[in-house]
């Protein structure tokens, strides 16, 4: 009696590893790799509530596309998500300072801008930034501020500073802070005097010693939410981003925004492209129809937030336009910082102080 | 199945996909975690596996351990207040006739197939300022108060005209609310399966022989079913160690745990090999409570044999 054939002979090893190598690249998915033509599909990465109710059935009856949403609650999650390579996506919307450190990262791919011909309706001065030089790899979406929403009802006067939220027990237990590390110790600073972007860590300390202290008044670190705390008056004052304050604002009159008199940061949203994207085609085709002047005032109209589209903001009313919380007036915008991507070092400073205020 | 000695390659082949599954998806994913937590970061997106400790003696700080401590407690007490609820609702579901024991366990696991965002999301709507225990209380309150005024008594400002809702939402009380709310069916359960496999006729025979209710529920019931409580507080303390969603939605200024901080690390600190010491810190943590558990139960048994 012969042995009896045990595990696989070296003839079967190399066939079944050549099928296999063969059904590898032979795959539909790989078909990016010889160049073939794009299918009509988009696949965008957006925040939530962040564009019109019908652009993007717009977009597909007027060429074709279909885009598929997703949505991310904050940078960190983009960030995240997109660090260990592009799980598919064309169109992302970083905010301005993770715009710098995607570049920085190598993540974006240069837009060619000669696609995108309604760039022509944008402001001039949105077609340079201190963050992407000659907009290479991102263009503006939105841009806003952040501030503070209260309930006009509730708040006997105009908290019109900073120290309503960062150092007062008026409203102690109804005052919501956000809850991004960068967001509230930013706000600290400039309430401090100091500039967001100091790289001093005895600012840092400063601002650190200040929340600790101011934390038993303060009801809670709202992650997106102030605004729906707001409207049901769980807080009376909450530290929110324009555009959030704007939408609870159009259902109740009792609300409003204001930017406290020691400034505020500006922050911008960009639309870009990530290295790896599968249809950057269709992403040029996008951004270039969110540029169209209707197509832009529909989506400011909807969302209620500042849009760098002049052409649409000509179809808008003053609702939109001469709204101070949208915005705000030159001498206000004047003491308003960009945030800068202030490297890593400065971030871990910034998170263990977080950490240390959450645990205090 | 008990002669899977001598069908080794059967049983192998039964057990293969289970196995792999659970290489693939569970230790594989764990092992990457770990290599990680020896790591630095050397740019923004690259971590470079130098073999260094840095990560686990940063997280030994005292603000970490301030912060593993409050988890460890806020786990315990949670543990605590599920095995008190649930011993007398297992008791009930097993002594119900067959009807009502299978719509009580309905009632208990339906809920848990809501995804459990949405529960959480639910307290919320529940516990707030404006929610319905507020409500409710309010609704009593302005009763009670037109009682007292038709009965004459206003006078007296027994009860204050102005209702001031409770402070249900946003601090530690609505925290370990939730994660009660969310972990109690992982003790009924295991409980429960216990229980329904105890022979009712002790009970019976312990009354007989003398002893009193209180007496055979601590000396003869509770010892018997031992193992289904153990698994009860295993399956709820450890995922509980973990939890952030559940604080983050839940919790005030005051409500961080260690799931938040490790959550952190892995979005706005980028600082991944940092996350990972911290997560397994936790895992080594776990491990050793269970560990000191076990021993103290080896001694309990060796003394009762």
């Amino acid at each position: 009696m012969y042995k009896k054939n045990r595990g696989i002979s070296r003839r079967n090893l190399i066939l079944g590893s050549s099928a296999f190598a063969a059904g590898i690249t032979l795959n539909p998915y790989s078909s990016k790799a010889y160049g073939s033509k794009e299918d009509n599909k988009l696949n965008f990465y957006n925040w939530d509530t962040y564009i019109g109710e019908n652009t993007l059935s717009d977009f597909k009856s007027e060429t074709g596309v279909t885009t598929k949403i997703d949505f991310f609650a904050d940078n960190d999650e983009l960030f995240a998500k997109l660090r260990e390579g592009n799980p598919g996506y064309d169109v992302i919307v970083p905010s301005n300072n993770f715009v710098e450190k995607m570049i920085a990262a190598n993540m974006l791919s240069p837009l060619n801008h000669r696609k995108i011909k309604n760039i022509s309706n944008l402001e001039t001065r949105f077609l340079d930034s201190s963050f992407d030089k000659n907009r290479k790899y991102s263009l503006p979406y939105m841009w806003g501020t952040m501030g503070i929403g209260y309930a006009k009802d509730k708040v006997k006067e105009i908290p019109d500073s900073w120290s309503f939220i960062y150092e007062s027990d008026k409203y102690s237990g109804k005052i919501a802070m956000l809850s991004e590390a960068a967001d509230v110790i930013g706000m600290g600073l400039k309430y401090l005097g100091h500039s967001i972007n100091t790289k001093n860590l005895s600012h840092y300390k400063e601002v650190e010693e200040l929340i600790i202290s101011q934390k038993k008044h303060i009801k809670v670190f709202a992650e997106d939410n102030g605004q729906d705390l707001l409207a049901s008056r769980d807080v009376y004052l909450a530290q929110e981003w324009n555009g959030d304050i704007g939408q609870v604002m159009l259902e109740d009159n009792n609300i409003d925004y204001l930017l406290p008199k020691e400034g505020s940061l500006i922050w911008e949203d960009c639309l870009c492209i990530p290295n790896g994207a599968p249809h950057p085609n269709n992403a040029h085709k996008f951004i270039n129809y969110l540029y169209d002047a209707s197509v832009g005032a529909e989506i400011a109209d909807y969302i209620q937030y500042a849009t760098p589209n002049k052409a649409a903001r000509n179809l808008l009313g003053d609702d939109y336009n001469k709204n101070t919380s949208i915005f705000p007036e030159e001498s206000v915008l004047e003491k308003c910082e960009s945030a800068l991507y202030l490297g890593e070092d400065v971030q871990r400073i910034i998170e263990d102080s977080w950490t240390r205020i959450r645990a205090a | 199945m008990d002669r899977w000695k001598v069908k080794k390659r059967f049983f192998t082949f039964l057990i293969m996909p289970g196995f792999l599954w659970i290489l693939t998806f569970f230790f594989l994913p764990l092992a990457f975690v770990w290599i990680i937590s020896f790591g630095e970061k050397s740019n923004i997106i690259d971590v470079i596996i130098t073999g260094t400790f840095d990560n686990y003696i940063r997280a030994f700080d005292g603000i970490y351990f301030k912060v593993f401590t409050q988890s460890i407690l806020i786990s315990l007490i949670t543990t605590l207040i599920c095995l008190i609820i649930s011993l007398p609702i297992a008791f009930l579901i097993s002594f119900s006739s067959k009807k009502i024991k299978t719509l009580l366990l309905i009632l208990i696991i339906l809920p848990f197939w809501t995804n459990l965002l949405i529960r959480t999301y639910s307290l919320i709507a529940i516990l707030r300022t404006e929610g319905h225990v507020n409500k409710i209380l309010e609704f009593f309150w302005i009763k009670m108060n037109s009682i007292l005024l038709f009965l004459g008594i206003y006078g007296e400002k027994i009860i204050e005209p102005e209702f001031m809702p409770l402070n249900l939402l946003y601090n530690n009380f609505s925290v370990i609310f939730g994660l009660v709310y969310i972990y109690i069916p992982f003790m009924i359960i295991p409980i429960y399966v216990v229980l329904d496999k105890f022979d009712k006729s002790y009970i019976e025979a312990s009354l007989d022989l003398g002893a009193g209710q209180i007496k055979t529920l601590f000396k003869i019931i509770i010892p018997l079913i031992y193992p289904g409580i153990v698994s009860g507080i295993l399956l709820v303390f450890v995922p509980c160690l973990g939890s952030f969603v559940t604080p983050d939605l839940l919790g005030g200024s005051n409500s961080q745990m260690i799931g938040n901080v490790i959550e952190r690390q892995f979005k706005s600190a980028n600082d991944w090999p940092f996350g990972a010491a911290l997560s397994f810190l936790l895992i080594y943590i776990t491990i050793g409570l269970i560990l000191i558990y076990s021993l103290l139960n080896k001694k309990r048994i060796k003394e009762k044999i």
